[in-house]
């Protein structure tokens, strides 16, 4: 997409726009990295419920993508995330993070090992400065592509259906975390196996050009099971449902923090297993090994909330009334019929078992009332169901 | 591998310095060496048939004086040519201006600038003894530890205890530019020109950048044979200095290659485990300590791919472009400046006449251009050590300032109207100099970048300035001489505290080896 003339506007159109504006009835849409996307189109109950039951369809063109290749590109990634990108074959996707050399997280993302040594790293946050620093000493060329590639969500239990009924053969046997490609009017539409709402659900991309094409297929393919356009709140409520976390939210980006402290490492996020302490050299080894033997300062935890009233920004109390966190995410769950959050906790606080109170207030009819609700420490995650993981994908 | 095996990437002084306390202390060190001599930028060579000079640093004035103690030079065969060398500042009128310390007579001195000198240089000198203090020491990190909070401590109180006045001065000072210092202070434009001339050699700055004042007073820690601030030509030149330490070294037990050009230090699960030759050949040791500077080291030697992310940008980061310029002359005749006494050709001469001259020569090399006219500091080493060319012949030493490292031209192509303008610039004040030049050599600092493997060509290794200084040199991070990656040590100038002949950087990194006992 040719947007040399960006300095003119404010505010970029996704390549779904002319699609996506028709269907926002309620024309609420927010800045996300210079893109306007959707709030909610019409319902955010149905939305959700779309997702959950049948399939929702989420505009995913702003999300920052750039593409790495080159001979050191394996080496330029292990350097640069904290896992083993080693161990990912072609045609595979994982799930990653990247820290500064203090072992913060700058921000987390999915690298996509497309044909060998060609990858792609997907994430909220522009990273072309930090992925350019990082780029010192490697031959590796890094393209940001976020302009170039459109892309959707398409998440839900017929998902799989809809993209067969597409014209997509054989897409049931593609793996969760695995990559296929197809001819789709000329171009490639390239399809992967993953999604940010837990659930069974596809990641679909292709060239701008061929996006409103591509958009008018999907959804006349999918009439008849339910597909529907849905906005970021939806997407927010089965993220927090599947455990995920996010960028600004659960975690400040580390090269976005000014203020000491507020920053978080992978493993107070809860993604010890991220990172790979075997590898010899990778930002924030030293910090993180550091850490380890140390200790860490806080534990981002799943929370299960006694009563239904959702703990959004609530504190976090042990027995002794003794503030030992805040929730970062929050709501009530419609589908695992809990009230769930996520929450950064003091180290040692979130142990299973460990006796712990938020402090959660709400309104009834503008009146203010205040509860203290138990809440239990959950080492699962909220909603994970078989249709998740099983291939062949099923029809539902 | 033996756990106090210790391989020294360079055979400079600090290297050697480095490797003689090392080996003192009873560590198995090996000096690699990529040049046929020892000495790296303090280092005699032949540069015509006959002719010998020194051919980056020509003069001495920075040693650190426990290190000639400790090493025992003098007993190595250290001697000076010549020492308490008279400064001469020409005037293209004749009338020249003499400096020596405080005392100033000539050019266009009045008597309340001599009066002034006096008392300025002795404030000089007690603000550089402030950086003495912290000279040779391991400077400390920005940390809660008591340790460190120590060394900063003793910097402050060092800073306090000149008394309320002083240390105004000096906080007020420090960091800014020798322009407006100077102009506050005197009226004599070529006794300015002369003094802002130390501010500024070898650095890619002028008399109005900031830093100039800071290296003013770096230049005032030195001592030679107990007197501060005095000049000394060694015998044999300045690879005197280094073959004596080469010869401490060996008799503490270090052994020392020559033309062993390291080409990789080796990294194996992140931590060093030797060097590799150009010839291939693979020497293990637990510890490798680089007097490379610090970009060589780290991009060249190491590679950046080694380091995390916000190392290898610090390292690119580091500023090192070099500014200055080696002129040789072989003269068949000792030059006739024009009103000068022959007597005064054992001196330093300096081309610098006005600081407003040394500013504009320094514009140029902002935008990648050399100076019209350059501005120049003279030694005539067979003055005094007649033995480095044939009988009554001479050599012609000269740092010209300013040639940048990133000329826009490039130096393949630069060099020869380099050698022209500075060739016009010596004719005007010493008229027929060019008709006794039997060989001319200038070094650009890409020729200096090849020849002594300085990255930039900068003398210093890196910028001498507040944000590469102390705690910051060469990189917050890297400044107490061990490194983020395990086993790798700097030891050169691009290290605390930097550069001249002095030393002090590559005991300190051996201190520090020392301290940390057998492990690496």
């Amino acid at each position: 997409m040719n947007q040399k003339e960006h300095f003119r506007k404010f505010v970029y159109q996704t390549a779904f726009d002319s699609r996506t504006s028709r269907l926002n009835q309620l024309k609420a849409v927010h800045r996300w990295k210079d893109y306007l996307v959707a709030d909610a189109y019409e319902d955010v109950a149905l939305e959700y419920f779309a997702m959950r039951n049948s399939t929702g369809v989420f505009d995913l063109c702003p999300m920052t993508k750039h593409k790495i290749s080159g001979p050191d590109a394996l080496d330029y990634l292990n350097r640069l995330l904290t896992r083993d990108v080693s161990k990912l074959k072609p045609a595979r996707v994982s799930y990653c993070v990247w820290c500064d050399d203090d072992g913060q997280v700058i921000d987390d993302g999915t690298v996509f090992h497309m044909r060998e040594g060609e990858y792609m790293l997907c994430s909220q946050e522009r990273q072309l400065d930090w992925l350019s620093i990082s780029a010192l000493g490697f031959d590796v060329t890094i393209e940001e592509v976020t302009h170039d590639i459109a892309a959707l969500a398409v998440q839900g239990p017929t998902s799989c259906a809809i993209l067969r009924d597409m014209g997509l053969a054989n897409i049931e046997k593609l793996k969760p975390f695995g990559i296929t490609w197809f001819d789709f009017e000329g171009s490639e539409l390239m399809v992967s196996r993953t999604g940010f709402t837990g659930d069974l659900g596809y990641e679909v991309w292709i060239e701008p050009a061929k996006a409103e094409a591509l958009w008018d297929a999907l959804f006349a393919a999918g009439r008849i099971r339910g597909i529907r356009a849905i906005g970021t709140h939806a997407l927010e409520m089965t993220r927090i449902e599947a455990g995920f976390i996010q960028a600004g939210v659960d975690f400040l980006p580390a090269d976005s923090a000014v203020r000491h402290g507020r920053t978080r490492s992978p493993f107070e996020l809860g993604l010890s297993w991220l990172v790979d302490f075997k590898k010899p050299n990778f930002t924030g080894r030293q910090a993180l090994l550091a850490e380890k033997e140390r200790g860490s300062r806080f534990n981002l935890v799943k929370l299960d909330i006694e009563g239904n009233k959702p703990a959004k920004d609530a504190y976090i109390y042990n027995g002794k009334n003794k503030v030992v966190g805040t929730v970062t995410s929050a709501m009530w769950s419609p589908t695992a019929k809990a009230n769930i959050a996520l929450a950064s906790l003091h180290a040692p606080w979130g142990k299973p078992g460990d006796d712990l109170y938020a402090e959660i207030y709400y309104q009834r009819e503008l009146k203010w009332n205040r509860v203290k609700a138990r809440a239990t420490v959950v080492e699962g995650v909220f909603f994970d169901p078989e249709r998740r993981k099983v291939t062949p994908a099923r029809d539902y | 591998m033996t756990s106090n095996n210790v391989i020294i990437v360079g055979g400079g002084h600090n290297g050697l310095v480095c490797a003689a306390y090392l080996a003192g202390a009873g560590h198995k060190v090996t000096v690699l060496e990529a040049a046929s001599q020892v000495g790296g930028a303090a280092v005699t060579r032949e540069f015509a048939p006959g002719f010998r000079v020194s051919a980056c640093a020509h003069l001495l004035f920075m040693l650190n004086p426990e290190i000639y103690r400790d090493l025992g030079l003098e007993q190595q065969g250290f001697e000076l040519a010549a020492n308490d060398l008279e400064t001469v500042s020409l005037s293209s009128t004749g009338g020249h201006l003499f400096l020596s310390g405080s005392e100033a007579r000539g050019g266009d001195l009045g008597p309340e600038d001599v009066a002034r000198l006096k008392k300025f240089n002795a404030r000089m000198l007690k603000f550089a003894g402030v950086l003495r203090k912290v000279y040779t020491g391991r400077p400390p990190r920005l940390t809660s530890q008591w340790s460190e909070l120590k060394t900063l401590g003793k910097l402050g109180l060092a800073i306090r205890g000149m008394g309320r006045d002083d240390m105004r001065e000096f906080l007020r000072i420090a960091g800014i530019n020798i322009y407006d210092i100077l102009q506050e202070q005197f009226d004599s434009e070529m006794l300015k020109g002369a003094m802002a001339w130390d501010a500024v050699l070898g650095g890619h700055l002028g008399p109005r950048s900031n830093n100039s004042m800071l290296n003013y007073l770096h230049r005032l820690t030195g001592e030679v044979n107990g007197k501060r601030g005095a000049l000394a030509s060694v015998k044999g030149g300045m690879g005197g200095v280094t073959q004596a330490l080469a010869k401490a070294a060996a008799a503490a037990g270090a052994q020392i290659r020559t033309s062993a050009v390291v080409s990789r230090i080796l990294v194996e699960n992140g931590v060093v485990t030797g060097v590799e030759l150009e010839n291939g050949e693979k020497l293990s040791a637990s510890r490798v300590v680089s007097s490379a500077d610090p970009r060589t080291t780290f991009i060249d030697l190491v590679g950046l791919r080694h380091l995390e992310a916000g190392v290898a940008l610090q390292v690119r980061n580091i500023r090192s472009r070099g500014s200055v310029a080696k002129l040789h002359l072989a003269l068949d005749a000792l030059p006739k400046f024009t009103g000068l006494d022959p007597q005064a050709l054992g001196g330093r001469i300096l081309i610098s006449p006005s600081m407003v001259e040394l500013e504009q020569a320094f514009d140029f090399s902002k935008y990648g251009e050399m100076s019209e006219s350059p501005m120049m500091e003279i030694t005539l080493p067979t003055v005094h050590d007649p033995e480095l060319a044939p009988g009554g012949k001479h050599v012609l030493s000269a740092l010209v300032q300013y040639a940048p490292y990133e000329l826009k031209q490039g130096w393949e192509n630069g060099r020869a109207e380099l050698l022209q303008r500075t060739m016009a610039v010596l004719e005007r004040y010493a008229p027929g100099v060019g008709a006794s030049v039997l060989h001319s050599e200038i070094l650009s600092p890409a020729d200096i970048e090849r020849e002594f493997r300085i990255a930039g060509g900068h003398w210093h290794h890196g910028e001498f300035a507040l944000d590469q200084f102390m705690m910051t040199r060469p990189f917050y991070g890297s400044a107490q001489y061990a490194t983020p990656l395990p086993g790798l040590y700097l030891c050169g100038a691009g290290s605390h505290p930097g550069g001249g002949v002095m030393g002090c950087a590559g005991r300190n990194a051996a201190a520090e080896i020392i301290a940390r006992g057998g492990a690496a």
